[in-house]
């Protein structure tokens, strides 16, 4: 398989063809509806090519993107398929883009999730099929690009360019309190990029010369410098480092959400249509996590392991695994309910990056993948029975495994994988954080291993009162139980569960060489600059 | 080629462009009146004005082309100077398209109105070269009495009647605060030249001079005015909104751009001994504005006033350049208005293709579900709206010019962080009326009873068009734009007359 990929110059243009192929799909879409015009009864008529384009475009892109698989090397932390063209010189900003393990895996995700997201909408989605598809790609355009940029002008820019897909897909095709969802959740992630926007720049003029430089490695050398200035607030110093993480550290925690930055996450995750659901809690949370491992930790090592903050890390990583569950188990909306467990899990992700050892971390990476199928799988399943019954209230339910059986084991399995049993791939993330992070910070590990049993808890007695509970309710009694298509969804997601459940290593071999040199440097950094404070 | 300023035949040479808009305006006019008012002479006479502004422009792309330079005289011959004229003439161009849609609908038949913008622009070309402050002030006047009429153009109006005066009292006064201001500049270093100002104030130690202080105070008031900087921005909704659509574009993008350009090359020029005293006047003016413009505008309702603020935080933005002084900023400055111009361009074209007679449909409520009647119009007004709140990729070059004056204000060996942090919250906060406005199109369905906005004419929809290509087209490739707004210091090709130029000019190459 290597040699093919080799002779075929796989490395050279996959990354492109990755970025290229969703937009050019997307405006094919667009191109497509704008020549069929306008009036109603031909929209009613195109539409349908809409979905078809969109998702052969996303299984292209699947089946072109499982070649990195293979061709990525796993024995070096170095990026790989690396690919660098000018973009804008006057202001040294590079089209730089390249892959580690970490991006890989994370590249891997998206591409897997998105077909299935296209599917998951495919009779949900009703009105004006072109746009959502449209921007469903574009959206996807700029996720692939956040996890390829070497380049720290250019990921902001592919950071910015996420949010108005998203915004327009909950705002459009969302539910009922779409537009206080929507622009709650564009402002507040648009707050936290833009001080990360004054950083780069920043960071940028400091690496550069007459010209800036925003390549990663130039950026990398300039910021390890940064240490020596700073400013004096409110009597006391503060050194331009820890401005600086601190600006990128809030572009990030908006996003994963940290707690207390988390508010946005329940109204976007419920309002948003299933596949923008899935896409919100599979990938666009992992960009968060993603942007302390790639960004926040490795420019501002000292900053990020000062005792201080680090701690603030860390308390707040584990405040947000417990206070997410405790809230998830009061949740009478099981999309809130998901939407809440999804805080508890980044809170081990992010446990796991601040405990900063080579275990907690690849264990982050493994919850960050996990979470990505189980969760989406979850939102999935969700979005099929309310195409159903048209109401997520837990309370509406009851017994419904009487009637739609296939549904009812689905839904136990996946909350199964979510919770964390051995045997599915929860089980292994959580796993290595707590035995990772036990050494750097036992207490805090802990009070977080509880967090596991609240999973249970709240996961374990929702599924009993929709799935197990006396069939009370008549309504219930005649829902349809899945069809072919939905299936068709699931299996991939059950598959890939089973898989990383038992046998994770090819997963965790991968990312292993990453995680080591992260932790190495982010490490090193930080003992660099203990030694040299007075 | 060095042109020598002082032999008359060389500086009507360095004034080529001008004079052949001006000459060209007065040839126009009388065209203009030797025909009875007529829709159709008034198309005419618009097509011919857009011939000479193309025909302007191909006259300063040659004097980029070839490089002319010019030793020390009343008027610059560089870069910054062509730079501000071809933004200029841009926001020109699209003035007069939308004005030939919009008075044929409003049933305005008067042809000057066209030729009256051609001699505001004229008054604002000779703002963009002046290096004198009688230059200056001459061009101030010459701009801002058309813009006075213009404001006025629609008779029936009772609102454009009532905004004209406000603007034109006010604007009165605000250029006596500039001309008294100059005066006590002139009284205080005898000079009128704006580098020998900045040079005697260095020679004569006359730093604190109250004379000075308070002829510089006088006109940071007039020209505050005239780019409507709060807290001196009080005229600006009132005017934008009574005027002519295609008017109040005119005046938000490019009387503002002129006024900067003379703000900048004044500051620049002749104060620089005094930057470090008026650093923090600047520095203040720059943040209310862009604080106040942006939390007033969360209020708006009606389109135009909305885009008024707006505009007025925009301003705040230019000030930031200003206040900076570093090596990029007036290159930032360039680039941003010329961004800022194609924006409000089409944003503007947006509102008076969906103005009815009489400009009734204004409200934020009459754009409700506008994508599922005119999705092209609500796709490129969404295209404007977020490249005025500096969006990448789908903002188009909006935000490259935000983030150009975010690097001018950063890079300095002192950087002004904190300026760069009200820009971005104050950018965050202006998400709130931008991402309003997109809201309403796409989000909000439409009212049954409402009316079916009447369809779009020609020219407005080629404005629509050309803004939207325009700044997605950067948006992707910004490196030819930033070329040529390289090099656009506007102290370039400066030569002093006396051999010792001891003031250390910021942003001059060094020698």
């Amino acid at each position: 398989m290597r040699e093919f990929l080799d002779s075929i110059g796989y490395d050279r243009w996959i990354l492109l063809a990755l970025l290229a192929l969703p937009t050019l799909a997307a405006i094919g879409i667009w191109v497509h509806g704008a020549v069929i015009g306008n009036d109603a009864d031909a929209r009613e008529r195109g539409s349908g090519a809409a979905r078809h384009i969109a998702l052969w475009a996303f299984v292209l892109e699947f089946l072109l993107s499982t070649g990195l698989w293979w061709s990525f090397d796993a024995s070096t932390a170095a990026m790989q398929a690396t690919l660098v063209r000018d973009w804008i010189p006057s202001w040294g900003v590079r089209f730089a883009l390249g892959i580690d393990g970490i991006a890989l895996m994370m590249i891997l995700l998206t591409t897997f999730l998105m077909p299935l997201a296209a599917l998951g909408s495919w009779t949900s989605i009703r009105g004006k099929r072109h746009s959502y598809y449209s921007l469903l790609l574009l959206l996807t355009t700029g996720m692939l690009g956040v996890f390829m940029a070497r380049d720290l002008f250019l990921f902001y820019v592919m950071w910015e360019m996420m949010l108005v897909p998203m915004y327009f897909i909950i705002g459009i095709w969302g539910g009922e309190r779409r537009l206080y969802a929507s622009i709650k959740f564009f402002v507040y992630t648009m707050i936290g990029s833009l001080l990360m926007l004054v950083a780069i720049v920043w960071l940028g003029i400091k690496a550069g010369g007459a010209t800036p430089d925003f390549s990663y490695d130039a950026v990398l050398r300039a910021a390890a410098a940064s240490g020596a200035g700073g400013v004096t607030m409110f009597g006391t110093f503060v050194p331009a480092s820890v401005l600086m993480f601190l600006a990128f550290a809030l572009a990030f925690a908006v996003k994963v959400p940290m707690f207390p930055f988390h508010t946005w996450l329940p109204d976007a995750h419920v309002e948003a249509p299933t596949a923008g659901s899935v896409i919100l809690a599979g990938i666009m949370l992992k960009m968060g996590t993603y942007g302390f491992i790639r960004f926040a930790l490795p420019l501002f090592p000292d900053a990020a392991m000062s005792p201080g903050i680090r701690t603030t890390f860390l308390v707040l990583g584990v405040i947000g695994v417990l206070y997410g569950a405790l809230v998830a188990m009061v949740q009478p909306d099981f999309k809130k309910l998901v939407a809440y467990s999804s805080v508890s899990h980044l809170g081990f992700v992010m446990l796991g990056i601040f405990a900063l050892t080579t275990q907690s971390v690849q264990g982050a990476l493994m919850i960050m993948i996990n979470h990505g199928i189980s969760t989406g799988a979850l939102f999935l399943l969700i979005g099929m029975i309310y195409e159903r019954r048209h109401t997520r209230e837990i309370e509406a339910y009851g017994g419904i495994a009487r009637t739609v059986p296939l549904f009812a084991a689905l839904l136990t399995f996946v909350s199964l994988s979510s919770i964390g049993l051995p045997g599915t791939n929860g089980f292994v993330g959580e796993f290595l954080v707590l035995l990772g992070s036990f050494r750097t910070a036992p207490w805090l590990t802990t009070i977080a291993a509880t967090g596991v049993i609240f999973a249970a808890a709240y996961l374990l007695w929702a599924i009993q009162r929709i799935l197990f509970n006396s069939l009370d309710k008549p309504v219930n009694e005649h829902i349809p139980d899945l069809n072919g298509r939905e299936i068709a969804i699931m299996v991939p997601l059950v598959v890939v569960i089973l898989w990383l459940g038992l046998y994770p290593a090819p997963v965790l071999r991968r990312m292993e060489a990453s995680a080591e040199a992260f932790v190495s440097h982010v490490s090193a950094g930080a003992a660099t600059s203990v030694a040299r404070a007075p | 080629m060095n042109l020598d300023l002082s032999v008359p035949a060389q500086l009507s040479y360095a004034l080529l462009p001008d004079l052949l808009l001006m000459g060209g305006a007065l040839l126009l006019l009388l065209w203009a009146a030797w025909r009875p008012e007529s829709a159709r002479h008034q198309r005419s006479v618009g097509v011919a004005c857009i011939a000479l502004l193309v025909l302007t422009a191909a006259a300063i792309v040659w004097f980029m082309v070839r490089g002319v330079a010019a030793g020390f005289g009343p008027v610059a011959v560089d870069r910054f100077r062509w730079v501000v004229d071809l933004v200029l003439i841009v926001g020109t161009i699209g003035t007069i398209m939308l004005s030939m849609d919009y008075n044929e609908r409003e049933g305005i038949t008067a042809p000057e109105a066209h030729v009256l913008i051609l001699l505001a622009t004229a008054g604002m070309m000779l703002l963009a070269a002046a290096r004198d402050l009688m230059v200056v002030f001459l061009g101030i006047e010459t701009m801002s009495v058309a813009v006075y009429v213009l404001a006025g153009m629609n008779r029936r109006s009772i609102r454009a009647a009532e905004g004209a005066l406000k603007y034109f009292l006010l604007g009165a006064f605000s250029t006596a605060f500039l001309l008294y201001g100059m005066a006590l500049v002139y009284g205080a270093t005898g000079d009128t030249h704006i580098a020998t100002i900045g040079q005697r104030v260095v020679q004569y130690a006359l730093l604190g001079s109250p004379l000075l202080v308070i002829g510089i105070a006088l006109m940071l008031v007039g020209f505050g005015f005239k780019v409507a900087a709060v807290p001196f921005h009080m005229w600006a909704p009132d005017v934008y909104e009574g005027a002519p659509t295609p008017v109040t574009a005119y005046m938000a993008a490019a009387v503002k751009a002129a006024a900067f350009a003379a703000f900048l090359r004044v500051w620049y020029e002749a104060f620089p001994a005094l930057f470090e005293r008026w650093h923090t006047a600047f520095w203040w003016l720059a943040a209310i504005t862009m604080i106040v413009g942006n939390v007033i505008a969360l209020r708006q309702r009606n389109l135009k006033r909305l885009l008024a603020y707006s505009s007025i935080a925009h301003a705040g933005y230019l000030l930031v350049p200003l206040t900076v002084n570093t090596p990029g900023a007036s290159e930032a400055f360039l680039f941003y208005a010329l961004i800022y111009t194609i924006a409000t361009f089409g944003a503007f074209a947006v509102v008076v293709a969906l103005g009815d007679v009489g400009e009734r449909s204004l409200r934020l409520d009459d754009y409700a579900g506008l994508w599922t009647l005119r999705p092209w119009l609500a796709v490129a007004m969404a295209i404007f709206m977020l490249a005025l709140l500096g969006f990448p990729l789908f903002g188009g070059a909006g935000f490259f010019a935000k983030w150009y004056i975010i690097k001018a204000a950063l890079d300095s060996p002192s950087p002004h962080t904190k300026l760069a942090v009200i820009l971005v919250i104050t950018s965050v906060i202006s998400a709130g009326y931008y991402l309003e406005v997109v809201r309403v199109m796409f989000m909000r369905p439409r009212v049954a009873e409402e009316r079916v906005p009447a369809p779009s004419r020609g020219l407005t929809k080629a404005v629509i068009a050309v803004s939207a290509v325009a700044l997605i087209g950067f948006g992707i490739f910004p490196e030819q734009l930033v070329r040529l707004t390289r090099g656009g210091a506007p102290v370039s090709g400066l030569t002093l007359p006396t051999a010792q130029s001891a003031v250390p000019l910021p942003g001059a190459p060094a020698r």
